[in-house]
């Protein structure tokens, strides 16, 4: 590479970096550096006297921990039946052929395409009456129709690149079809469907919109801060802002290398 | 161990017929290899020997036992697949020992039979690796070895050695013999390779079609082809064939005349390269050298004889090859003569 290819490489690294990273790192600022650094103007560029005050007092508003344990049992429900729904229709796309095949994959992606809202208004009805308002369960389902896809289509393109040969030789070996599926295909696709479940999870976790239609006093962390902190001062937003975004970082950082393959560019 | 019965086994993929009306059977600890061209059937007569595949039509009897309704696991046999089909996320030993695990047996035995089964194919170093670490060779021994630790009734091949580069799979050809006649498994061998299937079976199903052509064994294949595609198919070069006019039961040929077994106007003599000797000009007919090559001690030449193609291999002395377009005379081995119909392509029973 010459040199000239070597700068022009490096800088746009740098502003893909900065791209990111300047908002979480103004947000953190905000959180750890309390009121006065949120309106100062220009900012300071190195933190100068940070505390945890902001983020202490973040953490003790009313009902943050209990929108946290919703929104970790939404995406955890989100994520379970992300699973037990994408798995077996994964399977399916992936070894038989059935009319519409084709025309079910595409309906599928779809599904995608459908508004967020128009799903959550009509649904909130019907949730107050079959008593799923307001309960994580209710949000979750509701996550699990925006996963459900993504996990479908994961699935089917994780246990489509698992050689037929080896089931059938689990088969000729004396496994059934579930037990072959339980001993060969799912150990080899399991780092690929960990990756997906864990996406699930994010997915419903991130989700404020349904969220906040869907609940009222058993909100999900996003739903919660959405209400709350609109009326809290600037840096208590900030804490909230980067509270969130921490779980996701985390959970996409250990599962980087899997979701790569996932989405089929080569990484060994 | 057990005999195998495969009774007028059909199977149509939708309006393909890919199997007509199969009929055959293999002995108990017989080897017996199903070969032909790709897409002659012999895969998919195999898997539904498996039950990897449902057939259209028939029975398949095992030991006895009719399993046509039965899944893989329940049918007692084992199989050695065209790509290995080695578990890559198990070791070794736990691939060799994944059919006795599935069949409940105690922690003794699985050793015992895992360790048997790795001597066997000389894999005992490899057995605490994973299949990535592995080369095709090696991969194809756990295959086998995988096959074997389960003592099946039945032992399926497909293509096994396929994949393997030549020299290897002259090897693992040998080994395979040997390690086979020692555990006397009734095996079932698919190959498109006519010097694998002569070398290893005790008899031979050459499959054409759908249809089984011919079942014998290796010279009773080679020499009494009983159809034009199996000795066209059989042997390297394939089998010479001359279209020739019948006159009151006689074919003139060169200088000679040969009874034939029909009174159509036309039959269709099947020779053997190596059946032909050289003969005097009163003895023989004429041929018309195109190519010679020498291939060692033999020299296989090219040419024509009454416009046909014809290959001839004789013995190779030291000496000046016979130069193109020199006329040579040939004189056939009368005991190696195969009549067939040219119509049909089908032997004639040959009563001299």
């Amino acid at each position: 590479m010459t040199p000239w290819k070597h700068g022009l490489l490096w800088s746009a690294v740098a502003v893909l970096c900065a791209w990111t990273l300047v908002p979480i790192y103004l947000l953190a600022l905000g959180a750890f550096g309390g009121r006065a650094i949120v309106s100062e103007w220009p900012k300071p560029f190195l933190p100068v006297g940070l505390s945890l005050d902001t983020l202490g007092a973040f953490l003790a508003i009313d009902g943050v921990w209990q929108a946290t344990w919703v929104s970790v049992q939404a995406a955890g429900i989100c994520m379970v039946l992300a699973l037990l729904l994408g798995m077996p229709a994964g399977y399916a796309l992936a070894r038989f052929r059935f009319a519409g095949a084709g025309s079910y994959r595409l309906l599928i992606l779809m599904t995608r395409a459908f508004p967020v809202a128009i799903l959550a208004l009509p649904l909130t009805v019907s949730f107050i009456r079959l008593g799923l308002y307001d309960t994580p369960f209710g949000v979750a389902l509701l996550h699990a129709v925006l996963a459900v896809p993504f996990a479908t289509l994961v699935c089917a393109s994780l246990f489509q690149g698992i050689p037929a040969e080896l089931e059938e030789a689990a088969w000729v070996f004396g496994c059934s079809r579930l037990t072959g599926f339980l001993r060969v295909v799912l150990p080899l696709a399991l780092p690929g469907i960990a990756a997906a479940s864990i996406f699930a999870f994010v997915l419903s976790w991130n989700e404020v919109f349904a969220a906040s239609v869907l609940t009222v006093r058993h909100r999900t962390l996003t739903a919660y801060l959405l209400s709350v902190l609109s009326e809290s001062p600037l840096h208590v937003q900030f804490a909230g802002g980067l509270i969130l975004i921490v779980p996701s970082v985390i959970f996409i950082f250990l599962v980087r290398r899997r979701l790569f393959a996932m989405w089929g560019i080569g990484n060994r | 161990m057990a005999s195998i019965i495969i009774d007028r086994i059909q199977k149509s993929f939708g309006p393909v017929r890919a199997l007509e009306e199969i009929h055959l059977e293999v002995h108990d600890g017989e080897f017996l290899a199903l070969l032909g061209p790709s897409g002659c059937g012999k895969t998919t007569l195999l898997r539904i020997i498996a039950g990897l595949e449902r057939q259209s039509g028939g029975r398949v009897l095992i030991g006895g036992r009719d399993v046509s309704a039965l899944p893989p696991r329940k049918r007692g046999l084992a199989m050695v697949f065209q790509n290995y089909a080695v578990f890559p996320h198990l070791t070794v030993a736990d691939n060799i020992a994944f059919g006795l695990r599935m069949a409940g047996a105690d922690k003794a035995r699985m050793r015992r039979q895992v360790e048997r089964a790795a001597a066997l194919l000389h894999i005992e170093p490899l057995l605490a690796r994973y299949p990535a670490q592995l080369s095709g060779g090696q991969r194809q021994r756990v295959a086998v070895a995988r096959a074997l630790a389960v003592e099946p009734a039945v032992l399926l091949m497909d293509e096994p050695l396929s994949n393997l580069d030549a020299l290897l799979r002259l090897e693992m050809r040998a080994e395979l013999k040997a390690v086979l006649a020692a555990a006397g498994t009734t095996t079932i061998y698919v190959t498109h390779d006519q010097t694998e299937a002569m070398g290893l079976a005790d008899r031979i199903a050459v499959m054409h079609g759908g249809v089984i052509e011919q079942i014998g064994d290796a010279p009773e294949i080679y020499h009494r082809p009983r159809t034009r595609f199996v000795g066209g198919f059989v042997g390297s070069p394939p089998m010479n064939f001359l279209t020739l006019p019948v006159r009151e039961g006689e074919v003139a040929l060169g200088g000679l005349t040969l009874r034939t077994p029909t009174t159509a106007p036309e039959v269709v003599l099947g020779l053997r390269a190596e059946d032909l000797r050289p003969a005097a000009p009163q003895e023989g007919f004429p041929f018309e050298l195109r190519v010679a090559e020498p291939l060692g001690s033999h020299l296989l030449l090219t040419g024509s004889t009454a416009g046909q193609l014809l290959r001839v291999v004789v013995p190779h002395a030291d000496g000046a090859l016979p130069a193109p377009g020199q006329v040579l005379h040939l004189r056939p081995d009368p005991a190696r003569l195969n009549w067939m119909d040219a119509a049909s392509g089908v032997a004639l029973e040959t009563r001299a």
